[in-house]
């Protein structure tokens, strides 16, 4: 950095549309020659771009970068609208009162409880899956319906209206693949329907999540609004499987085409925590940045000076590459021992549901390891179809034989 | 009042992260930042003896592994609730 230094062009930003799941080969580049590099996004103002696994850390983890400061701001986005994300653009201390509602239910201790029921729902969905093919759709029949049935039992949602708020979730991880007032006119629906589960809880309380929401927002008025308690509902909902209903399908993609995937774990099951800590840093889940921080002063960070007001989003990807940390980065080592990998965020917005995830994705991979050793791609590689136009990237279908 | 505060009343609760259950989230450090540190990608406490502070009972609260202990001189537990 120099004095100087010419303000260099802004790139346009994501680098390249999403392809499968492979990582763009400029990372590797801008992590040795540029580690904090001028991009701009396809709406508002022009960012800074971290693409180091520490600079990445700092811009998530410290207080100097600011969710809330994007208030107000054109806030670099990938579509035209700039949507009220809720608790994603709050800081500490207004953050932490919303957040401690709904930490509680989703710690390490808790989501154990929420493991056998897991594992009998997987196995009822395998074994219809087992029944029904080969060759069977993976989404349909387990990636789906699992996460949704999980999350719904947490909350407190009737799974059977998944038809409706399916739909209207996709409108939280939506991009370009609907028209903006669409999306918008989705939110306000899945925010209709949880306020509608909200009244409900008030004349016939309840002991799931949404029920104890309600108690909390009940003893605590003066701190908690009625909207942030459907907003925050309908946010868990939407994250609560969109999430992980992609992630499932790339997972079991990655484990059949990747050297030293399936055939290891089936060889050593043992391997399952350690192989989904390694899936989720190898598996680019993003399909492009969201989320910019802003700088509450000057901070150095990469090899340039960040000033006050101005905005930086991450890579979380680049990150979970970063040679400087991961031996082999481009490798899938299902053994991996120190993985430190941001692939659930860091910091105060770090995924609330990383451990209800984690078991998740591990009792699926158990579960296929047990039922369905031979598990195969049923179509040729290039015949799979991606998802476009969503903040995930993800497989539409995944036909698999066993 | 005591330079290192311990023995005083103000310090009265005690703060422990334990580091078998940590897993670096940075929740803890990111919503308490004047105690707690990230330290090679692992919590600690910046003072194991404090005063009583709101921000730190936020932050064993919000923990995901609850690896953060907060407790008075006695050794009574005062968070994260059970």
């Amino acid at each position: 950095m120099t004095e100087t230094a010419q303000p260099t062009i802004p790139q346009p930003y994501p680098f390249s549309d999403p392809h499968r799941l492979d990582v763009d080969p400029r990372y590797a580049r801008l992590r040795q020659e540029q580690p904090l590099t001028r991009i701009r996004m396809p709406f508002g103002e022009p960012a800074w771009l971290a693409t180091r696994h520490a600079d990445v850390r700092t811009v998530l983890g410290d207080p100097r970068f600011s969710r809330a400061a994007s208030v107000g701001r054109d806030e670099p986005r990938n579509s035209p609208r700039q949507a009220d994300t809720g608790i994603l653009q709050m800081d500490p201390p207004e953050h932490t009162r919303l957040r401690r509602l709904v930490a509680k239910a989703f710690t390490a201790r808790r989501v154990e409880e929420l493991r056998p029921r897991t594992r009998s729902v997987a196995e009822e969905l395998v074994g219809a899956m087992v029944a029904a093919g080969p060759p069977a759709d993976l989404v349909a029949h387990l990636a789906t319906p699992l996460p949704i049935r999980v999350i719904c039992d947490l909350l407190g949602v009737p799974v059977t209206d998944q038809d409706r708020f399916h739909t209207w979730s996709e409108a939280i991880v939506s991009t370009t693949s609907l028209p903006p007032e669409v999306a918008e006119s989705y939110v306000e629906q899945l925010l209709g329907y949880m306020a509608g589960l909200i009244a409900q809880r008030r004349t016939a309380p309840t002991d799931d999540l949404i029920g104890a929401m309600v108690r909390a927002r009940d003893e605590h008025a003066d701190r908690l609004s009625e909207e942030e308690v459907a907003r925050l509902a309908a946010g868990l909902l939407a994250a609560g499987h969109e999430t992980t209903v992609t992630q499932i399908p790339n997972m079991v993609y990655v484990l059949l085409t990747e050297p030293d995937g399936w055939d290891r774990l089936r060889a050593d099951p043992a391997l399952v925590p350690t192989a989904v800590e390694e899936l989720m840093r190898f598996i680019p889940l993003g399909a492009t940045a969201a989320f910019p921080r802003y700088a509450l002063e000057d901070v150095e960070l990469g090899g340039e000076l960040v000033r006050a007001g101005e905005p930086v989003v991450v890579s979380i990807h680049s990150a979970n590459r970063d040679e400087r940390v991961f031996a082999d980065p481009d490798r899938l080592d299902l053994a991996r021992e120190a993985n430190p990998h941001v692939g659930f965020g860091h910091g105060v917005h770090h995924c609330v549901g990383a451990q209800l995830a984690r078991m998740e994705l591990q009792v699926v991979l158990e579960t296929l390891l047990r039922r369905t050793p031979g598990l195969r791609l049923a179509v040729p590689e290039s015949e799979l179809t991606w998802k476009s136009g969503l903040l995930v990237r993800g497989l539409t279908a995944m036909p698999v034989s066993w | 009042m005591s330079a290192g505060g311990a023995a005083g009343d103000a310090a009265r609760w005690r703060v422990f992260v334990d580091p078998t259950r940590c897993i670096g989230s940075g929740i803890c450090a990111g919503a308490a930042p004047t105690h707690f540190l990230l330290v090679d990608g692992l919590s600690r406490p910046l003072a194991e003896r404090i005063a009583p502070a709101d921000q730190v009972l936020d932050a064993a609260e919000s923990c995901p592994m609850e690896a953060i202990i907060v407790s008075d001189v006695e050794g009574s537990r005062i968070a994260p609730e059970p």
